[in-house]
């Protein structure tokens, strides 16, 4: 990694032409020196393969192997074909983790687009001085560690001493005194979605907030003049400028959504009982980590893998046009 | 109609408040608890100030003497990956946005993959790759592995900022009789340095904030403060579960981050500006 520094510091430093021929060939200099930018994308690239691509090969040739507890201690795994697959795709427990993780990441996904539009929309409908509240609270939320956000979490919702049980009881329901949220997968996701869309929505909210200050005021207030109501301006202006800000941002949330792994072996922690409330990442950590079962993991993860390629590709193909790269 | 619109947007004005109470509500809600005793946290009614708090949760806390090493682990990785990441990010944006060359657009597309990848199912190749090279419980074996993981968006993040700066202003320096070098560093760098700054934020996070990379290749006594975190609760659970003192905890992993996100937050909202616009 350090080895590669140095092509990489000298790689603005391009050999200097006579300046007359640096103006008459004008407009795109860059061109003369086809290897410039292969030198500055050499770091990431190089940093890529070494942590990324390895594991990722390591993985799909782990996955076509028997790789047990015996051979993690050095016995030769050997080759079984497609056996991990079959096994995975015969078996509903699979099915019903993917279905579960699928619905869990789409409603987290867009719930949190739809609430940090709302709240973009919001600030920049208020004075300044409560932009600035909001955004600072947004910020602290934030910037909070995630296993510190789990923490605080997993005290709101304790069964026992909770503030959420305690407001829910000072409401008058009284049936949440003492009430374990953890208990029921339902109820699971619920509080997990709470916290996911409570940590996500910030960077939905600043980023489409971005989007929105660069909608022209003078644009809106004409439209206003020729008669278009609010949500008119909303839908038929404001949208399609921040349009490709949303896709980002729901591109985003879809991935990292899809592969939530720390919030619920956290909250997992707390509840009682993990299996009926895995998702992909715990389901996959279980068979990997906790019963040794690696082979059997790799071949799990190269289908998410394609699950996820799937699901993402119209988005970055659209993301690619639109952005025109 | 005037006073219409006033009233919609103090009504705006009420709701934002109330929406930024609900977000920060359990942020305060962690410092509060930290400063109270375990009985006050424990009785019927919550106590909502720390009127009469103490410092007892954070000395009893600091007082275990592990925390400062995990602090430093902590500091050592994240300020590792930050600086590496941007420099090798900052360099792929420029190739991508300020040229056009053959594998320009497999470059972008595995950027934008890379980041689908389940990282779930890398751990095991990660962990017996890092194991390899004898860097198992290092603070290097840990960069490595998060400056992988941070580039693709960083590269993402920063290739909107380049591209937002038209490249004529530095064909004009360049006629103006500079070199490329310092028309690059003169003009177009400053102009780049809110979009750095914001890069450099969210890197400096996702490293702060890791947990199960971390998790997998640190095991033993070397702790970033997430895993420290983590232990103190699963000590605190063995028992009654001391709320106060988990809280406390909690706080100080968290604290430097606030503190940090506050300094920056006016230029890393603007740098968010100009960077989620040009994508």
């Amino acid at each position: 990694m350090t080895t590669t520094l140095p092509a990489a510091e000298r790689a603005p430093r391009t050999p200097r032409p006579p300046r007359a021929a640096r103006v008459a060939k004008g407009k795109r200099p860059g061109r003369r020196f086809a290897w410039a930018p292969y030198v500055l994308i050499a770091p990431a690239v190089a940093i890529l393969l070494a942590a990324l691509a390895y594991p990722v090969g390591w993985q799909l040739v782990t996955s076509f192997k028997e790789f047990g507890l015996a051979q993690q201690f050095g016995q030769a795994a050997e080759f079984t074909g497609l056996d991990n697959y079959i096994t995975i795709v015969s078996n509903p427990d699979t099915w019903m983790v993917v279905v579960r993780s699928v619905a869990f990441c789409l409603v987290n996904a867009f719930l949190t687009v739809i609430v940090g539009t709302g709240l973009a929309t919001l600030m920049n409908a208020v004075p300044k001085a409560v932009r600035l509240i909001l955004q600072v609270c947004l910020l602290l939320a934030w910037a909070m560690p995630v296993v510190a956000v789990m923490t605080v979490w997993n005290w709101l919702f304790d069964w026992n001493h909770g503030t959420i049980n305690w407001l829910a009881v000072q409401a008058g329901a009284d049936q949440y005194w003492h009430h374990n949220w953890l208990e029921k997968p339902l109820s699971f996701y619920l509080v997990a979605t709470i916290i996911i869309v409570w940590m996500s929505v910030p960077f939905v909210a600043f980023s489409v907030y971005a989007g929105l200050t660069q909608v022209s005021g003078e644009v809106l207030e004409a439209a206003q003049i020729d008669g278009a109501n609010w949500w008119q301006r909303f839908s038929r202006i404001v949208m399609p400028l921040i349009r490709p800000v949303l896709m980002i941002v729901l591109l985003l949330q879809i991935i990292w959504d899809l592969r939530v792994f720390t919030q619920i072996r956290m909250l997992q922690d707390r509840g009682s009982f993990p299996s009926p409330t895995d998702l992909l990442g715990t389901y996959i950590y279980r068979e990997g980590v906790g019963a040794n079962h690696f082979g059997m993991a790799a071949a799990m993860s190269v289908f998410v893998l394609i699950i996820t390629v799937i699901a993402a590709w119209p988005y970055v193909r659209s993301l690619m046009k639109e952005e025109a790269i | 109609m005037k006073w219409l619109h006033r009233a919609g947007r103090s009504l705006a004005s009420i709701l934002a408040i109330a929406v930024a109470l609900i977000w920060v509500f359990p942020v305060y809600w962690m410092i509060n608890s930290a400063f109270l005793p375990n009985t006050k946290l424990t009785a019927a009614t919550p106590t909502f100030l720390p009127f009469d708090g103490s410092l007892t949760n954070f000395k009893l806390v600091l007082g275990q003497g592990t925390f400062g090493a995990a602090l430093k682990m902590s500091l050592i990785i994240t300020l590792t990956t930050v600086f590496f990441t941007l420099l090798f990010a900052f360099l792929a944006a420029l190739a991508i946005s300020r040229y056009r060359f053959k594998g320009r657009k497999s470059f972008v597309l595995a950027v934008l993959f890379i980041q689908m990848l389940p990282a779930e199912g890398l751990f095991l190749a990660q962990y017996s790759m890092i194991r390899s090279v004898n860097l198992l419980g290092t603070a290097l074996g840990v960069s490595i592995i998060y400056i992988a993981a941070v580039v693709p968006f960083t590269v993402w993040m920063l290739r909107g900022f380049v591209a937002g700066i038209p490249a004529d202003l530095e064909e004009a320096a360049m006629v103006d009789g500079l070199s490329r070098t310092k028309a690059f560093f003169r003009i177009t760098f400053p102009l780049l340095a809110p979009g750095l700054v914001a890069s450099g934020v969210y890197a400096f996070l996702q490293a702060w904030n890791e947990f199960t990379v971390a998790l997998v290749l640190l095991q033993g006594d070397t702790k970033t403060l997430p895993l420290w975190l983590r232990a103190f609760i699963q000590q605190s659970s063995q028992h009654e579960i001391d709320w106060g003192q988990v809280m406390a905890a909690s706080t100080l992993v968290a604290v430097p981050v606030i503190i940090f996100f506050l300094l920056v937050q006016g230029r890393m909202t603007s740098g968010l500006v100009a960077g989620a616009v040009k994508g």
